[in-house]
């Protein structure tokens, strides 16, 4: 992969936890504007990835740069405020606030600016009618919507979520493969795990597939889905079953 | 505020409905003056335990710090009512409400202060240093009760002290041939206004929501960019300083003040807490309020009983709700 223009970089990282070592020594470039995918297995390493990218868990060597500047000893919300948004596996929503809440915690001191608020409900139509009501009495769907709006409430330089499609019914994942295809046309930088490949092959520009701890695969996602044969071999069972 | 909406919209009414039918199922077994009596003087004693236990719900809920330090800020307060109306006795004694009132309010003030800069003494020297080790933090607030409680010794000598109420706040008033007193009525406004205060904040503010979300779920927080340190030692210090106006208004509901003062009600805060579900302030003071009824209750049908009739009230509130009846992240 060419990462000329990568806004985010990753290498040679290693990421203990406890006594384990999940990370084997990462390399990853996130290109600006562009729609990065990283894939693999359960247990392959994606998670820890993005967490350590978020400084949640510390990396034990290697480094981690954010246009051009090292992050990997900074705090998570120094991180944070570069203005990267960190969508996690479990969604992170604050059950007993509004969603109204959950969305002003994520805006700046002056709060909401009504433009984006708009741009933002409109991803997402089904949240303006539950805008009083607590986030804990949405459904899943309602609560990935939540999550991501979240996240791009306020304009973002990142923007990096965890297997947003979890669980989620069809309909719903469709749903966020538009809302993806529209963040795209913003020209914001994503960084997305998935495990569903059609959700991947929709709305990726990039591909990073991960094994044992490493990255072992990266090019262009067209590449990828092109070619059967090296989803078969990077991918394995995983693919079959996520079609 | 909004969640407590958000919990009545939902059809989850029933925790709020313990309140009212708590008091109604003991209205048959008494006089209506008894009952009138006794209703007050419990919410009232409620009062005074949230006061007491607000801060430290919250600190449970957002820091996960399990402290029994709790008590040493109620102790510091009481004995600092009993210095600054000790020192404010001509304006304690005088027939003026005013006066009354200012003596009191000084001694509240004072309270506040000076628990709040303890607590904040102690989170950075002490708590700071065992967050996320539970044993440690039992181990070492212990050992801070006990030191707080030898310190009082040396500043204020191990003999009980007495400490009257100001004297406009003494006595009872007749209410439908109900004797009710005076101190408990002031005692009962004093926390409903901390409380209302509270959710405001807690509703109305962005601290507030951040500390909400934080009894949720820390790390997300710190992924929004939030540095949840700060806001621990805040949390801290507002803990702290509740817990000293507490002990103001223990310490003269009890009219006197010995250096365990605080130490002893530290098993009632924590069932306060766990009944009300930890992190949760309407619990906390819903939790307070029952508890305040209970006991009255109880130790005016079967005195023998009371002492035990918190317990199995924790008992029975855990049987039908195990997180308490308010809990934070049931959604």
């Amino acid at each position: 992969m060419n990462d000329g223009a990568a806004l985010l970089r990753l290498a040679g990282v290693h990421t203990h936890i406890g006594r384990y070592h999940i990370l084997h020594g990462v390399d990853l470039a996130v290109r600006r504007g562009r729609l990065t995918m990283l894939l693999g297995r359960n247990g392959a390493g994606k998670t820890t990835t993005l967490r350590t990218i978020m400084g949640l868990w510390r990396r034990s060597a290697g480094e981690i740069a954010f246009d051009g500047a090292p992050i990997g000893a900074l705090d998570t919300p120094d991180i944070a405020r570069l203005g990267i948004a960190y969508v996690p596996e479990s969604m992170g929503i604050f059950g007993q606030l509004t969603v109204r809440e959950n969305l002003l915690l994520a805006t700046g001191p002056k709060g909401f600016d009504a433009a984006r608020l708009d741009d933002v409900m409109g991803l997402f139509p089904a949240l303006r009618q539950k805008w009083h009501n607590g986030a804990g009495s949405l459904s899943g769907g309602q609560k990935q919507m939540l999550a991501i709006s979240r996240a791009i409430i306020e304009e973002r330089r990142l923007l990096i979520v965890d297997e947003p499609t979890k669980g989620l019914a069809p309909a719903v994942i469709q749903l966020l493969i538009d809302a993806f295809l529209r963040l795209k046309q913003t020209a914001t930088t994503i960084l997305l795990v998935e495990q569903n490949f059609h959700m991947a092959r929709s709305v990726g520009d990039e591909v990073a597939v991960m094994d044992d701890g490493r990255v072992v695969h990266a090019g262009a996602m067209a590449d990828l889905a092109a070619d059967e044969a090296l989803q078969r071999q990077l991918l394995g069972l995983s693919l079959a079953s996520h079609q | 505020m909004s969640g407590a909406l958000a919990r009545l919209r939902a059809g989850d009414w029933s925790a709020y409905a313990l309140l009212p039918a708590v008091m109604l199922a003991s209205l048959p077994m008494m006089s209506l003056s008894a009952w009138l009596t006794l209703t007050v003087a419990g919410v009232a004693m409620g009062m005074m335990l949230f006061l007491m236990a607000a801060g430290l719900t919250l600190i449970f809920g957002l820091m996960q710090v399990f402290t029994f330090a709790h008590g040493a800020f109620i102790t510091l307060g009481a004995y600092l009512a009993v210095s600054v109306l000790g020192a404010l006795a001509g304006w304690s004694v005088a027939g003026s409400w005013w006066l009354n009132l200012a003596a009191l309010g000084a001694a509240l003030v004072a309270a506040l202060i000076a628990t709040g800069a303890a607590g904040y003494v102690f989170e950075r020297v002490i708590i700071r240093r065992v967050y996320g080790e539970h044993l440690r933090q039992i181990l070492i607030t212990v050992g801070g009760l006990i030191i707080a409680e030898q310190l009082v010794v040396a500043v204020w000598g191990a003999n009980p002290l007495p400490l009257a109420k100001p004297a406009s706040f003494r006595g009872s008033i007749i209410i439908a041939g109900a004797a009710i007193e005076k101190y408990r009525l002031l005692a009962a406004a004093l926390g409903l206004v901390v409380y209302a205060g509270l959710q405001l904040l807690l509703s109305r503010t962005r601290v507030g929501l951040l500390v909400r979300a934080g009894v949720e779920n820390l790390e997300m927080v710190e992924a929004l960019g939030y540095r949840i340190r700060r806001l621990f030692i805040g949390v801290f210090v507002t803990g702290a300083a509740l817990a000293g106006i507490g002990g103001v208004m223990w310490a003269l509901y009890q009219e006197v003040v010995t250096r365990s003062i605080g130490g002893d009600m530290t098993i009632l805060i924590f069932i306060i807490l766990i009944i009300g579900g930890l992190g949760s302030v309407g619990g906390c003071f819903t939790a307070a309020i029952l508890v305040g009824l209970v006991t009255n209750y109880v130790g005016f049908l079967a005195p023998k009983l009371a002492l035990g009739s918190t317990i199995v009230l924790m008992m029975a509130v855990l049987m039908w709700r195990p997180r308490g009846l308010f809990p934070v992240g049931a959604g």
